[in-house]
Order: structure tokens, then C-alpha cells, then sequence
């Protein structure tokens, strides 16, 4: 019955009305606001969840469509079948370039809607802008979506069956990574709505960077977690043993997220000091930017990616035209109206503000290496031809060297008071910190014999114990009375607890990073009954298995794992064959302690024909090596921490004032 | 120069770079709708070049070579770069065993310890008739390679002719010996 009324047809008309909706929730309250008619721009928020509803509805469509297998509709005959499992129908949606762009646009009239939910204390003029430019954002994906995109095409006749999906994205790691990845990326087109807006008024002041940062820690933080998911998503599934691997779409993603924390920082001194201003409006537009270029470098087919999306050069055009609109037009008017902002604010180079600069300028030159890093092959063959590859090595010694500053710096700053720092007394608070995190470094390098992890591995626990030391000094911990101590705890705002706890996330992924540097790992070609020696562990492979899965038949491994003859645990890697698309998937056995993960992949079985046929079995001892992804994780915790803080909870402008000067 | 418009021209820098960025986009865009732009395309630098100046530490079980032993063969010989940790250079033994009644097949063994080449070789029969070694990759840099396995074809002079960056399969080894008849 359902899909009698939520027809692809149905799905096509309500995308085509959105994307109507979206460009009157565009010119409206744009024209209204240059008559400054009250009524025309108090549309904006009505025209925003119009749209929403609308898309929502198509979006509906669609997911109905996979649902119930109607394979008269090219996008799920493409990419679908009867027998995959039904997360997989769903999630399939947005696995391929047109349910991807459909859920993007998506995303983006979420986000408009939830502003038009979340401003009604903005003066009308700012908020009518902000949602017109999410709206007009919106508008052009929509168009995109109707006229090279289109999910909802037919196909006749409609054959029986669909032609499946790729097997390596029928994983629920990969389910869900899209949506939040998306979300992060479209979540920076709030704080870009609200820099062209502030450019549109002509005016920046403290409250504009209020409004501002919790959009911004909101689409960090689901960015952030969009790239741990992704990262967690290729160690276990890919089956290479790696976490990252410079893959330009993987950088893609890396580089609104370098100018995303650089924003992040910097509205926090528009907020406070009313600096920085015309330095935090071309960083909303340039993240917003990168995290548009990102999606248009995937699906223009102009980077040699794993990430393969069906490419088009017409859909890249498109695209490209898109950008330009967008981002073009934002950095024009920038370049136009942010000399006539004024800057007001005054601050001494060793303060809270100072150290925000610096992690701006690191920051902002790790994003330019990135980009260099990502763009140099295309650009170089475009010029003479040449073709070359930048990996591994280039990103490693031009980014490690700048991250360690990083890290050095990230521990000072939180400890320095605004305005005006107290060296003396900064001092005092990290001495103990300093003195634990030198020897850490020593005791690092004996493990390690390199020098930059070893630096990395005490920079981290200088990081961390630092917090503790300024937790510690902030609750007078054994200095006043137990009672005194927890009423301090409860009384430190939420904004210092995120801070911290961000910041020993980093700290936790990057220890986690290190450890991976010495992970180790054996590929061996072994006949059953064999018993393999890595990292003081025993591996025993003790049987090779068949079995039929839901929509391929599996190859199983059974490893006994012990140590010092106690066994640990049995891992039971297994190679998936699918049938209808002819492909082989590895699945890989992990074992982990949060500590160390054992890792085991088996590989291609040659001569199984031969009386004692031998298999390929890859071993890895990665340690540390879950901490990247909790690191991951505590990041996006202590962003969501940070949204719960009273600054950004407070209703009215009117009731701010007053928080403040409490 | 006003003020205003000397700090305009300075904040539209933003605007340029992207402008440059974008220009070059439409550039690969419109170079890809035509056919001649490749970014999967890998094509070798010093192909129908004389071969890089290199010596190779013997790899056991067979000795290594240097830049004039190859140049001064007088039949065509297959350099095949290759590494016990490599999983495709594994599946590729079998087709270099066949090929190696053909042609002289001259080993690297790239960015791997001796150790473990001499086991994977004993496991796998070796195909080679001389081995050398590439511990830091360094020789890898100077050919060009883009991974392991790959293969030139170096003729009698010591020109590169032909170049392929993966796994030799039925199909490619065709085309490598139609050079060598």
C-alpha cells in the first residue's frame, strides 16, 4: 500500500518542490530583507521546513523503493537485490552517487531547519540571511540531484532482479559512516550561512561568535566522528592492516576537518575578545569550501581513488559551476565587504588568544601541506603529462614535524588566561607534567629506537597530564575541604571539561598512531596444523571450513591463538565469495584487549587441488591500536559536552548579557 | 592606492587561488570528456629510456647485478620487481615460472630482508636467474616503480621497452613476448 503512495514518482515530485522551496527560501527573505520588509523575511523559517518535509518525503521515496524491490527504478536495479538483507536495502540508499547526493541535499535541509529551530533569539534581519543561504546552498543541490542525478528514473521493462550491490559496503561500519560523515560536512554550511550572512550586514561582534561556535562544534564533532568510522571502517574491513592511507578522498575528508578545528578555535576569540574577525569569516567559508571540493573531487573522477563513485565529467562540470556559485561568490564577497570589518579587540602574544593563533597558523599549514600533498599529482600530469604519486612519506615528514608543535602547544594553551597570560604562574601549573613527560620520552625511545615517535609519545602524556594538573589546580584538589573540592567540579563550567576532554582525545589517537608505527606482522603460506610465531603469541591454524552465508559462501579459518602454552582466544577469519557479483571479500578476525588488537587475514588459497593444500594466512600484532578509534570517540564527546554549555543554552541575547557578567 | 581598495585587492588573494584551483579543474574536466587525461594512468618516466645507473647487493640464492652486466646482455631481459610481503607478487610466481623458459627473468627484491626472500623463493620455486637487492627502495625510486610487482623489458643495449605495473597475467605476458620474437 505504502509504496502506492510513496512512489518514485511521488519521490521526483516532492525532490522538484524542495528544490522550489529551497530557491524561495533563497530570494524571499533576501528581497525582504533589502526592503526590509518584516513579513518577507519572517518566511524564511516556514520556507526552510517546507523544504525539509518536502525532501524527507523524497527521501522516503526512495528508501520505500529499495524496501519493497522495485526494480523498475535504475538507482535500485543498479545497486540492489533481492536477497540482500534488509539493512543493507536501507542503508544501499545512500551507497551510490545519486542516493548520496539525494541524502546530502538532505542533510542540508535538516540543518536549515533545525537553524530555523534554534534562532528565533537572532535578530530577524541576520536570521532571515542565514536561512537563505542555506537555502540557496540547498537549491543548487537539489537542482544537481533533478537534472544529472536523478534517483528516481525508471527503467523498462523492469527486469526480475537487481544487479546487487558492492559486497565491501555491506557492512554496518559502512552503514552509518556516510550519514555522519555528511552531516559533519554539511554541518559546516551553518557557519558558512552565518559568515556570508555577517558579511551581508557588514557586521561581526561578540554575540555573531557565540551563535557561530556551537554550529561549528557541532559539525566538527560529527565530522570527526564520520572520519573515526571511516578509519575504523577500512582496518577492519579492508583487511590491509592500515587505518589510513593518504587516499586522496580519505585527505578530502581530512582537510575541512584541519580548518574545522582551526574555525572551531578561532570563534572562541571573536566570542571573547571581538579579534580575529575577518580571519574566522574566510575560515567558515574556506571549511565549507574544502568540504564542497571534497565531494566534487570524488565524483568528477579527476583523483585516482579507492573511493570509486560511479564518476561523470558531466556531473563534475556540474559541480565545479556549483562550487564556483558557492564559494566563488562567498570569496568575492569577502574580498569586497570583510576591509570595511572592523577589528577591535587587543591581545598579548602569550595569552589564551595568542595560543589560539598559533594553533590557527599550525593548524591552516597542515591543511596547506594536505591539500599541496592531494592536488600536486593531478595538477603535474594536467601541466606535463607526468604521473606520480604522493604517499606516505611526503605526508609523514612534512606533517609530523608540524603536529609535535602542535601537540606542544596544545597543552599551554588551555592553561593560559585570556587576554593577558601569566607566564610565571603558567609555569607553575605545568611543571609537573613537564617533569613526567621528558623521562616518558626517554623510556619511549628505548622501545621505539625513532625519535619522532618517541617525541609524539611524551608530547601526548605531556598533553594529558597537563589537563589533570589544571583540573587539579581549578578544584584545589587536597588544598580545601573535600566538600569544597566537589562543589568547585560542579561549578567549572562544561565548555572546560570539553576542552580537556577533546584535547586528551587527540591525545589518545595519536598515542594510538604510534603505536601502530610498531605494530608486526607476518604473511605466511602454511598447511593446516601449523603453528606460527608473532609478537611472543603462538597462531595455530587448525581448520579450513565452508559454510553458506545469507548471499555467499564463506571460507573460515579457526586460529588458535596462546601465549606461554595458556590459550587466549580462537579468531576465525573467512573469506566471503558472492556469487552475483563474482567478488571476494575478506573478513577479518580481530581480537582485542583495548590495549592490542591481534589481527589475522586469510588470503588468496592457491593449489588447494595439491594433498596438503597450503593457505595464506596474514598476521598482524597491532599495538595501541583501538585507542585511534576511542581517541576518535572522545573527541566527538567532548564537542557534544561543549554544545551543553550554559553560554550556548541561555535563551535571548538579552539573558547572555546577564550570564556574562555573573 | 586607497587604503580600502589596497586591502581589497589583498583579501580577494583567496578568491584567486580558488579561481586558479577552479580554472584547473574545468582544464581536467574538459581534458577527461576528451579522452586524454588519466589519473589512474601510470606511465613509466624512462620508458624507451636507457635503463637508471643501480647496483644490487647479491640476494641469495643468486647474485646481484649492476647497470653495464644488464646492458651488456645480448638477449632481452625481464626485470621483475618483487617482495615476500607483496600477496600479488605471490599469485604472480606461477606466470613467471612458465615465462621463465622463454626469457632471462632478473630479479629485484624490493624493500624486504634477505631472510625472508630466500624463504618465499624456496616455497615458491624460484623463477630468477639473478636476484638483487633493494632493502631502502632507493633503486625502486630511480625506475619509476609505482608498486611491487612490476616488470620492465630490457632489451639488448639496455632500453626499457616495455613496462607493466602489476601482476604479469596470460594477456600481458602475450604482448611482452611478441617484443621478445
Amino acid at each position: 500500500m505504502i509504496s502506492k503512495i510513496l512512489s518514485p514518482e511521488f519521490g521526483h515530485f516532492t525532490l522538484a518542490l524542495a528544490c522550489c522551496l529551497a530557491g524561495a527560501q533563497f530570494i524571499i527573505p533576501l528581497m525582504g530583507s533589502k526592503v526590509k520588509n518584516n513579513r518577507l523575511m519572517a518566511l524564511a523559517s516556514p520556507l526552510a521546513w517546507g523544504q525539509f518535509f518536502a525532501l524527507a518525503l523524497a527521501f522516503a521515496c526512495l528508501i520505500t523503493a529499495a524496501i519493497t524491490d522495485d526494480f523498475s527504478v535504475q538507482n535500485i536495479l543498479q545497486n540492489s537485490a533481492a536477497d540482500k538483507p534488509l539493512l543493507y536495502k536501507i542503508t544501499g540508499v545512500w551507497g551510490n552517487h545519486e542516493g548520496s547526493i539525494l541524502l546530502w541535499a538532505f542533510i542540508l535541509a535538516f540543518f536549515g531547519a533545525i537553524v530555523s529551530a534554534y534562532s528565533e533569539h537572532l535578530p530577524l534581519s541576520l536570521r532571515a540571511k542565514v536561512i537563505a543561504i542555506m537555502g540557496g546552498s540547498a537549491a543548487g543541490f537539489e537542482l544537481f540531484c533533478l537534472t544529472t542525478s536523478n534517483p528516481f528514473l525508471r527503467v523498462w521493462p523492469a527486469p526480475l532482479d537487481g544487479q546487487g550491490m558492492n559486497p565491501l559496503l555491506q557492512d554496518p561500519g559502512l552503514a552509518f559512516h556516510p550519514p555522519i560523515l555528511y552531516m559533519g560536512y554539511v554541518g559546516f554550511s551553518v557557519p558558512f550561512a552565518f559568515a556570508v550572512a555577517a558579511l551581508l550586514e557588514g557586521k561581526v561582534d561578540a554575540a555573531w561568535g557565540r551563535w557561530v561556535r556551537p554550529w561549528t562544534v557541532l559539525a566538527w564533532a560529527l565530522l570527526t566522528c564520520g572520519i573515526a568510522l571511516g578509519s575504523w571502517w577500512s582496518y577492519y574491513v579492508l583487511g590491509w592492516g592500515g587505518y589510513w592511507f593518504w587516499d586522496p578522498v580519505e585527505n578530502a575528508s581530512l582537510l575541512p576537518w584541519l580548518t574545522g578545528t582551526a574555525l572551531l578555535h578561532s570563534a572562541l576569540v571573536v566570542e571573547k575578545r571581538e579579534a580575529l574577525k575577518v580571519w574566522t569569516i574566510l575560515l567558515a567559508i574556506g571549511t565549507f569550501s574544502l568540504s564542497l571540493s571534497g565531494t566534487f573531487l570524488v565524483r568528477s573522477g579527476i583523483l585516482n581513488s579507492v573511493h570509486a563513485f560511479a564518476s561523470d565529467p558531466a556531473r563534475g562540470v556540474f559541480i565545479l559551476l556549483l562550487l564556483a556559485v558557492i564559494s566563488g561568490g562567498a570569496l568575492l564577497l569577502f574580498a569586497w565587504r570583510a576591509p570595511t570589518l572592523t577589528q577591535t579587540g587587543i591581545f598579548t602574544f602569550f595569552s589564551r588568544e595568542g595560543s589560539i593563533v598559533l594553533n590557527n597558523i599550525l593548524l591552516c599549514t597542515m591543511a596547506a601541506v594536505v591539500l599541496t600533498g592531494t592536488l600536486y599529482p593531478p595538477f603535474i600530469q594536467l601541466i606535463n603529462g607526468q604521473t606520480l604519486s604522493v604517499g606516505k612519506p611526503f605526508f609523514d615528514n612534512a606533517l609530523i614535524p608540524i603536529a609535535l608543535v602542535l601537540f606542544l602547544a596544545m597543552a599551554i594553551g588551555p592553561v593560559i588566561a585570556f587576554k593577558k597570560g601569566n607566564l610565571k604562574q603558567t609555569a607553575k601549573t605545568l611543571s609537573v607534567a613537564a617533569l613526567i613527560s621528558i623521562p616518558c620520552i626517554i623510556i619511549a625511545f628505548i622501545y621505539l629506537h625513532q625519535i619522532l615517535p618517541s617525541l609524539a609519545t611524551g608530547l601526548c602524556v605531556w598533553i594529558i597530564l597537563s589537563a589533570c594538573s589544571d583540573f587539579i589546580k581549578h578544584i584545589a584538589l587536597f588544598k580545601t575541604s573535600l566538600g569544597n573540592t566537589i562543589n568547585r567540579m560542579a561549578g567549572l563550567p562544561r565548555s572546560f571539561y570539553a576542552t580537556y576532554i577533546a584535547h586528551i582525545g587527540v591525545a589518545i589517537t595519536v598515542l594510538g598512531i604510534v603505536g601502530m608505527a610498531a605494530s608486526q606482522q607476518k604473511i605466511v603460506e602454511v598447511p593446516i596444523n601449523t603453528t606460527i610465531h608473532l609478537a611472543g603469541y603462538d597462531w595455530t591454524l587448525t581448520n579450513i571450513t565452508d559454510r553458506q552465508g545469507p548471499n555467499y559462501i564463506a571460507t573460515e579459518a579457526v586460529i588458535k591463538v596462546s601465549k606461554d602454552g595458556q590459550p587466549i582466544t580462537w579468531m576465525v577469519p573467512a573469506r566471503h565469495y558472492f556469487q552475483r557479483q563474482q567478488q571476494v571479500v575478506t573478513d577479518v578476525a580481530i581480537h582485542t584487549n583495548f590495549v592490542s588488537d591481534l589481527y589475522a587475514v586469510l588470503g588468496d588459497s592457491k593449489n588447494s587441488t595439491q594433498a596438503t593444500p597450503l593457505f595464506v594466512l596474514r598476521l598482524h600484532y597491532n599495538p595501541l591500536a583501538p585507542w585511534i578509534w576511542i581517541g576518535g570517540l572522545i573527541m566527538t564527546i567532548g564537542g557534544f559536552i561543549t554544545l551543553t554549555d550554559r553560554r550556548f543554552r541561555v535563551g535571548s541575547p538579552a539573558h547572555r548579557k546577564k550570564a556574562k557578567d555573573i | 592606492m586607497q587604503d580600502i581598495t589596497r586591502r581589497r585587492l589583498l583579501w580577494s588573494l583567496p578568491f584567486a587561488t580558488a579561481a586558479v584551483a577552479g580554472g584547473g579543474f574545468l582544464a581536467m574536466l574538459s581534458r577527461l570528456r576528451k579522452g586524454n587525461f588519466d589519473p589512474r594512468e601510470i606511465n613509466t618516466p624512462i620508458l624507451n629510456k636507457p635503463i637508471p645507473s643501480f647496483t644490487l647487493a647479491d640476494q641469495p640464492p643468486s647474485t646481484g647485478f649492476n647497470q653495464q652486466e644488464l646492458q651488456q646482455q645480448t638477449k632481452p631481459v625481464l626485470i621483475n620487481f618483487f617482495a615476500s610481503w607483496c600477496i600479488p607478487c605471490l599469485t604472480e610466481m606461477g606466470v613467471l615460472q612458465q615465462l621463465s623458459s622463454h626469457i632471462a627473468i632478473w630479479g629485484i627484491a624490493y624493500k624486504d630482508k634477505p631472510d625472508a626472500v630466500a624463504g618465499f623463493l624456496q616455497r615458491n620455486s624460484n623463477p630468477y636467474r639473478r636476484i638483487g637487492q633493494d632493502p631502502d627502495g632507493s633503486v625502486g625510486i630511480d625506475w619509476g616503480l609505482s608498486g611491487v610487482p612490476e616488470s620492465f623489458l630490457i632489451m639488448p643495449g639496455g632500453i626499457i621497452k616495455w613496462h607493466y605495473p602489476k601482476p604479469l597475467t596470460a594477456t600481458s605476458t602475450k604482448t611482452l613476448l611478441s617484443f621478445v620474437q
